[in-house]
Parts: structure tokens; C-alpha cells; sequence
């Protein structure tokens, strides 16, 4: 849908969260960790959520949350964010969008 | 050949008709199973000879074959044994049509129509009762039988999944562990089984990889050995997948594992960064043959950067699984404040225990990911160092727990 669409390529890193959700909480602190601020849009309080939610859906998450993007492209859930980590290829993504602090 | 079996009393009686008229057998029943019945096929077939109930001594039997035959024609199951003979025939009319004959010797029959009619309807109506009762005590009794049969085969899975339990988990206490169900799940003791081939089969990939790098097999050998190993460990992760959805608990407080492994266990298995500092630390001292495989300094910073990323990874989801402990006790110490029924808190609860299993498939996610990682970086003979130190890390420590477990039987 629009709404995400828009949301994801609105800034750099957009991860789409639910606040009960403690998985999404996981990939929070790692992006932490990793010393970027990612734009988190927690959808269990947007008035859209349900639409936001089919439509992380049909963009093929497994889970709609946590649903991650990076300059306006899909990454993934959990799974692949860790893979990604662990490869070394997360760190080079987040690269130009490093906090400086 | 027709035959049918009966249940009465103790022993199974197993009619046999063939042309030379009605021969009983009589079985013993086994312990612990349920025969079933055998169908003939056609009760009514001209060969068959009805002797009748007044010339065998017993009425019951003959009774109920004759109504039975009718059953069988329509109801040619063989699995509802019990049903076949619990199943309520039109008393009357079947008993009317056996006394006349179905078929063959109605020579016999006619012999009866020669007594007074009165006497003879006094007796087919007590015969009608006898076998009445008769049936009904029979239903009883089986059912009583297929009871028992599920409690046995019930109380087999538990003794199978206990002795399983304590043949790697040393020690008898380990061997139930608090909380255990009554009811054995059969997904855990699958699981059980399976691991314990998991475990024997990783000893002997063990042995493989040591007298292959003692015997300096050319790489081509060794990767065959390395791949086998891969799967084997891949393998490891499905079953606990597997298993995760049967009794997250169960995995995730590591209770397959021996006792001193459970000791570093975290959220159901070895950490990842210790995996990689157990595996890649090995490569650089030369234990086993003589030739030196120690990693490159491109290998050490590739190493370095894995190491780091692993920490991280553990850490946020370490993080995630005390913000899941933390709001699953709040949604169920919340119950407490509300008298009554709870459970709409338990339903809350229960959904959050859900995304348990979420976290203990994350956390083998990232051991799988890490082992990959490490293929990659290192080279062949390298990785079989890399494996072979990990296969004995674990063996120790089930030795560790076998000794452990020794000892404390001797103090007591």
C-alpha cells in the first residue's frame, strides 16, 4: 500500500515495529548498537495499522513486524537483518547513514 | 474357511468353520493387544453348517455368529473390532432366521419344529436374553481392554522418553525434570531419539575428522568430511526446530543436553561467539599432524569482524528475550489483581510464550549463520581443525557431566 511505501522511502533506515513486539525490540537495540537512528513506525498505534500490516504482508515478510528498509528497499525481517550482520554486508548499508556522535 | 473371534472371559475364542462342521480353538489373549477381528468373507455361503446351539452345549456363541454374519456383510471393517462385537443386531428377527437356517442343513432345524412351539419359543426368548447379556458384558470388558491398551502404550513412551533422558543426561534426578506433563509429548520424544542418533553419529564424524587430519588426507578428503559435518549440525537445527514447536521450553532451557552443557547454555544452545572462539581458535595451534595451518592475518581480521558481529547479535537479541520475560511475568502476575477466572490474562500470556519460539529459532538462526561464515573465511583444513575442536568441546563436556554425575553418587 501507499501509506508504506511512502513511510519506507521517506528516510534512510525505516524499520516498521509493533510496541509489544519483542523481536522488533531485538533488531531496535542492534540498530543501536550499530549507532544509527533508524525511523521506527510502531504500527499497533497507527490508525492504518491493520492496512499497514496486510501490506508488509504481501510485500513478502513472513512476519509483518519487524519489517526493515534501507534507502527505500525492503531488507527483511529478523532473519535476514542477523544474516546480513553477520556477513559483514549490514554495516557497509548502514554506512552512509551513520550517526555522527 | 470362515473364522471369527470372540472375546469371553479371559481367552479369545477363534472359530474356525470349515466343511466338517464348528471347531473351537481357544487363544490365550497376549498381554498388551487388541486382535482384531477376522472378517470372513462369506458368512452365508452354502458350505458353511450351523450345528445347532442345543447339540454344541453352548448357545451364546452360535447366537451371536449368526447375527455377526450379518454385520460382517455390511460392516466389513477390521479395526473397529470392538465395535463388530458391541454392534446391536435386530435381536429377534436374526435369531428367528438362524434357528430356521440361513442356509445348508436345515435338516437340522427341522428336527426342533418337531417340539412343542411353546417350548420352543420359551427357549429361543432365554436364549435371546442370555445373549443379550452376554454382549453386553463382552462390550464391557473390551472396552476395559482398549483402556488398558492406551495406558500401556502410554506408559511405554514415558519409560522409552525416561531412559532415554537419563542415558545422556547423567545422573537420576536429571532424569525428571520438574514441570513434566504427565502426558509424554511425542514431539519431544521424537526429538529424544533423534538426538540421541545425533550424538552417536557425531562421535563417529568425530573420529573420521581426527584420524583424517592425523593421517593428512589431501583436501579433497577432508572437504567430504567438513560437508558431512555442516549437514549434520544443519540437521541439529531443524530437529530443534522441530521440536520447538512441540515444547519451547523444553528446547530453550537446553534440557536435552547433558547437565554441565545446560550449565552454558543460552537460549537453547551453545553461544554463537563461543561457537566461533571454540571452532576458529583452534586453527592457530598446531595440535594435531605436523603441518602448521595458522590463519592469515586477512583470515584473523575477517575472524575479528565475524567475532564482533556475533557479540552484537547476541547481545540484541539477548536484550529482546528479557523484554519478553519481563512482559510475559507482568501479563501473568496481572492476573493476581483480578479475582476469578484469569483467564484472559493465561490467553495473553500463552500468546506471548508463542513468540518464545521465535527467539530459540533466531538464536540457531544466528549459530547457523555464524557457522557458514566461518566455512567461508577458512580454509578446508582449517575448518576440519575448526570442527573437529568443536565436536570434542561438546564430548568433554557430556564426560564432564558423566564424571560429575559419578561423583555425586559415590558422596551419597
Amino acid at each position: 500500500m501507499d501509506k508504506v511505501t511512502r513511510l519506507a522511502s521517506e528516510n534512510g533506515i525505516v524499520i516498521f515495529s509493533k510496541s509489544s513486539c519483542c523481536m522488533c525490540y531485538a533488531v531496535k537495540i542492534l540498530f543501536s548498537e550499530l549507532r544509527v537512528r533508524p525511523t521506527i513506525h510502531e504500527i499497533d498505534q497507527d490508525p492504518e495499522g491493520r492496512e499497514m500490516e496486510k501490506a508488509l504482508m504481501r510485500l513478502g515478510c513472513n512476519a509483518p513486524v519487524p519489517a526493515v528498509f534501507i534507502g527505500g528497499t525492503l531488507i527483511g525481517s529478523t532473519n535476514e537483518v542477523m544474516s546480513l550482520h553477520l556477513k559483514g554486508s549490514l554495516s557497509l548499508l548502514l554506512k552512509p547513514y551513520e550517526a555522527l556522535s | 474357511m470362515l473364522g471369527l473371534c470372540l472375546v469371553s472371559g479371559k481367552a479369545l475364542w477363534l472359530l474356525w468353520f470349515d466343511n466338517k462342521g464348528l471347531e473351537r480353538k481357544h487363544f490365550p489373549l497376549p498381554s498388551s493387544s487388541v486382535i482384531p477381528l477376522c472378517c470372513p468373507k462369506n458368512m452365508n455361503s452354502s458350505s458353511a453348517q450351523f450345528v445347532t446351539s442345543r447339540r454344541m452345549g453352548v448357545y451364546d456363541p452360535i447366537q451371536q455368529m449368526s447375527m455377526w454374519g450379518e454385520n460382517f456383510k455390511s460392516n466389513n471393517n477390521l479395526n473397529s473390532s470392538a465395535s463388530l462385537i458391541v454392534e446391536d443386531v435386530k435381536l429377534d428377527s436374526q435369531s428367528e432366521v438362524a434357528s430356521h437356517g440361513i442356509s445348508g442343513p436345515s435338516n437340522q432345524y427341522d428336527q426342533e419344529a418337531t417340539k412343542p412351539v411353546d417350548k420352543t419359543q420359551r427357549r429361543l426368548a432365554q436364549n435371546r436374553e442370555a445373549a443379550r447379556k452376554s454382549r453386553l458384558r463382552k462390550k464391557a470388558y473390551v472396552q476395559q481392554l482398549e483402556t488398558s491398551r492406551l495406558k500401556l502404550n502410554q506408559l511405554e513412551h514415558e519409560l522409552e522418553c525416561a531412559r532415554h533422558q537419563s542415558s545422556y543426561m547423567v545422573g537420576g534426578l536429571d532424569a525428571i525434570h520438574p514441570g513434566f506433563p504427565g502426558a509424554v509429548n511425542p514431539g519431544i520424544t521424537t526429538f529424544e531419539i533423534e538426538y540421541g542418533n545425533w550424538v552417536e553419529e557425531q562421535n563417529r564424524q568425530i573420529r573420521a575428522l581426527r584420524n583424517a587430519l592425523n593421517a593428512d588426507v589431501p583436501d579433497m578428503k577432508l572437504r567430504i568430511l567438513v560437508e558431512n559435518c555442516r549437514h549434520h549440525y544443519i540437521e541439529l537445527f531443524r530437529m530443534k526446530e522441530t521440536a520447538a514447536k512441540a515444547d519451547v521450553f523444553y528446547v530453550s532451557s537446553g534440557m536435552w543436553k547433558t547437565s554441565a552443557e545446560r550449565f552454558f547454555s543460552w537460549i537453547g544452545g551453545i553461544r554463537p561467539s563461543e561457537l566461533l572462539k571454540v571452532t576458529c581458535g583452534s586453527s592457530q595451534i598446531n595440535v594435531l599432524g605436523p603441518q602448521l595451518s595458522p590463519m592469515t592475518e586477512e583470515q584473523s581480521v575477517q575472524v575479528g569482524y565475524l567475532q564482533d558481529a556475533c557479540l552484537q547479535a547476541e547481545d540484541a537479541l539477548w536484550q529482546g528475550m528479557e523484554r519478553l520475560q519481563q512482559t510475559l511475568a507482568e501479563t501473568v502476575a496481572a492476573s493476581q489483581l483480578i479475582e476469578g477466572s484469569y483467564i484472559p490474562q493465561m490467553a495473553a500470556a500463552m500468546k506471548k510464550l508463542e513468540n518464545l519460539v521465535e527467539f530459540v529459532n533466531e538464536a540457531d538462526h544466528i549459530r547457523e549463520e555464524a557457522l557458514d561464515q566461518m566455512f567461508r573465511i577458512l580454509t578446508i583444513r582449517q575448518a576440519a581443525r575448526g570442527l573437529l575442536a568443536l565436536g570434542e568441546y561438546f564430548q568433554r563436556f557430556r564426560d564432564l557431566s558423566k564424571l560429575w554425575a559419578a561423583r555425586s553418587h559415590e558422596q551419597a
